[in-house]
């Protein structure tokens, strides 16, 4: 059966998500992150999603239901490398994932878990100082 | 009908002066177009018309055999097209053929009243046709030029400039419409990914009315670029635009809006953990009113 691997780096969960996503396999991607949060006490998960081409609302969906699940578990998310078509299907599709935080690659999308992590929440986030 | 052609081959040389002589009259704009390239298209139109190929009939004019001159008449009418000449001088053209032509026939078809008007009728529809027929490709080549001076437009006002690392600024110049917006979106986004910036400025002064499917269009494209994880700041917001976004009931609540370029630019600077400071002891120089001149 074909799985997404989830990799570990420290307390980070890396997701690469190279092939095209489809319903079984994100349900099962879901399941295995939840299992994998909570059984490793993470305190992030990065899923980058460079390689990603196609997208449905039930690809969006199931990714807010990710991070929604990972912030249950004490975990923030970061979905890293989304492609503009990718981006631009979301938009006309009326997902704007509120919930989910992104960055542009996976460095900085690194950066933002490590920097939230030891409390200095200051990249990227809604309340900085002007 | 095969006497016809027949007669129009031998009489070509006729035909082709009292044809131009013809033009000549009615012509208005003579600086226009030159009357060697007049004299050109029309011998060729001539030639074409008398010498088909065989088993073509004046009578039907989309059949196979007068391809060449439906092609030779697109080509005319893109020439006149580039020269600036009115689609019923390019259809003028055609109709001054004509007069020569019956003239030709009443002079030539002297067998029967009834030979001499099924001719004249013949000659009368096939001309209308090829006249039909240019005005449309003229109008055809008018269209393609206009499309591909839309198209020259839009990729002009859309440009992506990039203010500092990392930084990106869209200046939109012109009313949003629904393909403007597209491109504007598609722009911005393979311009972030391409210079990985994180902070894109979308500045609005150039724009001038935002109504609610221009605001759609602008919240469309911050969000998309959101989920890219760049993060986009709207400036130049005048204030009638801003009374009217407030009075038409817009939500932009959720997205950063600073009054002028440069307020948005320090922004993203100041995001990206930068400032701006002043050398000490180098002042902008006050410039001094001249001494000496009253």
């Amino acid at each position: 059966m074909e799985r997404i691997p989830i990799l570990r780096i420290g307390t980070l969960l890396l997701v690469t998500i190279q092939v095209d996503l489809y319903d079984d396999l994100a349900l099962r991607l879901q399941d295995d992150l939840s299992n994998r949060i909570a059984e490793l006490e993470a305190t992030g998960v990065l899923i980058d999603i460079s390689g990603l081409e196609i997208v449905d609302s039930f690809i969006g969906r199931t990714l807010a239901n990710i991070a929604a699940i990972a912030r249950v578990l004490d975990a923030e998310t970061v979905v890293v490398g989304m492609q503009p078509a990718v981006a631009i299907t979301l938009v006309e599709l009326g997902m704007s994932l509120p919930g989910i935080r992104t960055a542009l690659n996976v460095d900085l999308g690194m950066e933002y878990l490590r920097q939230a992590a030891t409390g200095e929440n200051g990249v990227g986030t809604d309340h900085y100082a002007e | 009908m095969v006497k016809l052609l027949k007669m129009m081959r031998e009489n070509q040389e006729r035909l082709l002066t009292d044809w131009l002589n013809g033009l000549k009259a009615i012509a208005q704009r003579r600086d226009l177009i030159s009357d060697v390239e007049v004299r050109e298209q029309a011998r060729k139109i001539l030639t074409l018309i008398s010498n088909p190929p065989p088993d073509t009939v004046l009578e039907d004019f989309s059949s196979e055999g007068w391809q060449t001159v439906r092609d030779q008449l697109m080509a005319i009418s893109i020439s006149r097209v580039a020269h600036g000449s009115s689609p019923s001088e390019t259809a003028q053209f055609l109709f001054s053929l004509k007069p020569p032509m019956f003239k030709l026939i009443r002079e030539q078809l002297t067998t029967t009243p009834d030979e001499l008007f099924r001719e004249i009728d013949v000659t009368n529809n096939f001309i209308d046709a090829m006249a039909l027929h240019i005005a449309e490709s003229y109008i055809e080549s008018r269209d393609k030029v206009i499309a591909r001076q839309q198209e020259e437009m839009l990729e002009l006002s859309t440009p992506v400039v990039t203010l500092w690392d990392g930084i990106l600024a869209l200046p939109v110049i012109g009313t949003l419409d629904s393909t403007r917006a597209q491109m504007v979106m598609e722009s911005l986004l393979q311009a972030i990914v391409q210079t990985n910036s994180r902070f894109a400025i979308l500045d609005i002064t150039g724009v001038p009315t935002v109504d609610t499917l221009v605001a759609q269009h602008l919240l469309k494209t911050i969000t998309a670029a959101r989920l890219m994880g760049a993060e986009c700041i709207l400036s130049g917001i005048r204030p009638q635009i801003a009374q009217t976004i407030v009075h038409l009931g817009i939500n932009l609540n959720d997205i950063v809006t600073r009054s002028k370029l440069a307020d948005a630019f320090r922004l993203a600077l100041d995001r990206s953990g930068r400032t701006v400071t002043q050398k000490p002891g180098n002042h902008t120089p006050v410039t001094a009113p001249a001494a000496g001149v009253s």
